[in-house]
């Protein structure tokens, strides 16, 4: 399950904006999944789940923001959403298509919350 | 509370490293492939055709990624070629720091093919670029004309499909044409070749293209 490596990513970079931050806590972590990645937003939840259970990150909630297949057609350069994978512009069913969105896999934002008592 | 914007890749680590692996591929001429399929459709089988099709005529070396023998390693190395195994301990993918920790095992300024067998998956290795120039894709007669779209995003980032196992035609249902549709539909450039390491059947195709592309990268001229 390549959701375990991509996962361990994740928190490896949650980390490094926690350092200095004693005391803080994630609360949310928004995160863009592209259809093209062959990335499962539930085996992300899960292995989220698992990697953070006891540390500071536990219990954030995992928000995954699902981007659809996008493509520009190079014949007349019109752009539109690729379904069910077929690659074909819908306009002059042109083949030649650039692919500009859906291979997204991206930590967007985090939220924290630090302790007033903590801070100073 | 706060929000921190961070807008950074998850995979930004070994992006870095695969981007890496093409500058050195590009500046020594190297050819690189990932070779990608289902265990069992003939990765192995086709990499030691090839290597010994090629034996005189260019430098091959093979990355052999499995998760827990050396059997892949073995039988590629009958062939006089440069082979490095990696044991991915489980792992269902090769990363492109596996790649480029195995690199100092050949003699890469006489290289100009690199072959690498990724884990049998056609899942997992999707989102690890390891810095090759082309995915090539394999899928096996047994498997099944609809394999395309089962396994959409790897028959979308390959840019070879190699149907193996024509031998098999006779006992089956699948449809060729059926299945090559698939596979355009989702991937209108792909190019396809239809082979059987057994018999040997439409390989000759595939040298071809191959010893091409190799030596359009390289700069060699055949010798
Ligand atoms: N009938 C037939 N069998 C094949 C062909 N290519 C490979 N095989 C057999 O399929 C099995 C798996 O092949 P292998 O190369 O190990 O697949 P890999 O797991 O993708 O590396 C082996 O027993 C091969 O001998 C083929 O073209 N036709
Ligand atoms: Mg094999
Ligand atoms: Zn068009």
């Amino acid at each position: 399950m390549h959701e375990m490596s991509i996962t361990t990513n994740l928190v490896e970079l949650l980390n490094k904006y926690l350092q200095g931050r004693p005391g803080a806590r994630v609360t949310t972590v928004n995160l863009k999944v592209g259809k093209l990645t062959a990335v499962e937003p539930d085996a992300l939840t899960f292995c989220f789940q698992v990697l953070t259970e006891g540390t500071s990150i536990e219990g954030a909630q995992l928000q995954i923001e699902l981007v659809p297949v996008r493509a520009r057609c190079l014949q007349c350069q019109s752009c539109f959403e690729v379904e069910g994978f077929y690659f074909r512009c819908p306009r002059c069913s042109g083949k030649e298509l650039e692919t500009i969105a859906g291979d997204e896999l991206d930590l967007v934002s985090l939220e924290i919350e630090e302790d007033e008592k903590d801070k100073g | 509370m706060k929000k921190i914007k961070v807008e950074k890749k998850l995979l930004s680590t070994n992006q870095q490293i695969a981007d890496e692996n093409r500058r050195l591929f590009k500046q020594k001429g190297i050819a690189v492939f990932n070779l990608l399929s289902s265990p069992g459709s003939g990765k192995t089988s086709l990499i030691e055709q090839t290597v010994s099709h090629l034996q005189g005529r260019l430098q091959a070396a093979v990355i052999t990624g499995d998760l827990q023998t050396d059997r892949d390693a073995q039988r590629i190395a009958r062939h006089q070629v440069f082979v490095k195994q990696i044991t991915t301990g489980g792992a269902c993918h090769l990363d492109a720091s596996m790649v480029k920790k195995a690199l100092p095992f050949f003699h890469i300024d006489e290289l100009d093919l690199l072959l690498i067998e990724n884990v049998g998956n056609l899942v997992c290795p999707a989102a690890y670029d390891l810095g090759e120039d082309a995915k090539l894709t394999i899928m096996s007669v047994p498997e099944g004309d609809d394999k395309p779209l089962k396994y959409p995003v790897m028959f979308r980032i390959s840019k070879v499909l190699i149907i193996n196992k024509v031998d098999l035609l006779p006992y089956t249902n699948f449809d060729m044409e059926r299945a090559i549709t698939f596979a355009r539909q989702i991937n209108p450039a792909i190019r396809v070749f239809e082979t059987s390491c057994t018999t040997g059947a439409g390989l000759e195709d595939w040298f071809r293209w191959l010893e091409e592309r190799v030596s359009r990268l390289s700069g060699v001229t055949e010798k």
